[in-house]
């Protein structure tokens, strides 16, 4: 019986909510004015025709210092907290900051080798 | 579709959901942002703490024309940019409205006598509300958009639709009528 009325409830909550989106967006239908034309649709750059594409090409090569960028971007962001409790770890923290670097150069190392930092 | 902007007369239906649409378009007028001069500056006044527009609903200035009701002209329109804000009132949707903001705006002011500008802005566009003073100071600005409020309300919409849906300045002077002409000429036909 409970359950019964516990799913009634949520059918009629369910009912209501599509019976207001739908009151609502027939009301804009009825009620907002609408009167397209060219010159309304026309793409709004300052009230001047646009000049150019809108997709401008960006070089291939931003992609990869972006990539690389985030080896160093991760390092710093990791480093603070091992700061914090640099105390009560002691040594083991300096060892385990070493190898967390050591992986990342490899990564550096394999796009220098591959010559991605060179620009042209 | 537009009930009551492509109605043929009024009723009592059409009239009262069209005051009530008018009292709640009043509460909310949005800006075009069209910073022309000087006279923006009070606008952008308005804006802060001490004025506050957003108090009335009036606080959103928006970067398209697109999503604005109201066109202020804070300043002197060049015979340039006569064009342009000719187009960017064309392409707000309507209702919309035109406040003149300071002297340049409503007779050219100081710069009456220029070569270069238009002697206020009502020769290119309709104007709703002038606001004097040089510059405005945002009081005024404020008193004249609650005047403009006022008209909102008081001004009805009933068969707005059966209007000339692309507005071209009645009087132009010959000399920049090939302008405004380019500027909305290939669009004219939709």
């Amino acid at each position: 019986m409970d359950t019964y009325a516990n799913l009634a409830a949520l059918v009629l909550a369910g009912l209501v909510g599509l019976a207001f989106v739908f009151a609502l967006y027939g009301a804009v239908k009825l009620l907002a004015p609408s009167r397209p034309y060219a010159l309304k649709n026309a793409t709004y750059e300052c009230g001047h025709d646009p000049l150019g594409e809108a997709w401008v090409p960006y070089r291939l090569q931003y992609y990869a210092f972006a990539i690389i960028f985030l080896i160093f971007d991760i390092e710093t962001a990791f480093f603070y907290p091992i700061v914090l409790v640099w105390r009560q770890i002691g040594t083991l923290a300096l060892v385990e900051t070493l190898i967390f670097v050591a992986v990342l150069l490899v990564g550096l190392l394999y796009a220098w080798k591959r010559g991605v930092l060179k620009w042209d | 579709m537009g009930l009551i902007e492509n109605a043929e007369r009024p009723n009592f239906i059409l009239t009262t959901i069209d005051t009530l649409l008018r009292w709640g378009r009043s509460h909310s007028l949005w800006w075009c942002n069209a910073g022309s001069a000087c006279c923006s500056l009070e606008f952008a006044a308005m804006g802060g703490a001490r004025y506050d527009m957003d108090r009335i609903g009036s606080g959103l200035v928006r970067a398209s024309p697109r999503q604005s009701d109201v066109l202020l002209i804070p300043g002197p329109i060049t015979k340039k940019m006569a064009p342009i804000f000719v187009r960017v009132y064309n392409q707000m949707p309507d209702p919309k409205w035109v406040i003149a903001m300071g002297s340049c705006a409503i007779s050219g002011g100081a710069f009456r006598e220029s070569y270069s500008m238009t002697r206020g802005a009502d020769t290119v566009l309709p104007v709703d509300v002038y606001v004097p003073g040089c510059p405005v100071r945002p009081e005024a600005l404020f008193y004249g958009l609650l005047k403009l409020r006022a008209r909102v309300r008081g001004t009805s919409n009933i068969g707005l639709a059966h209007r000339e849906p692309i507005y071209v300045p009645p009087d132009l002077p010959p000399e920049w009528e090939a302008e405004v002409r380019e500027f909305l000429g290939e669009h004219e036909a939709c």
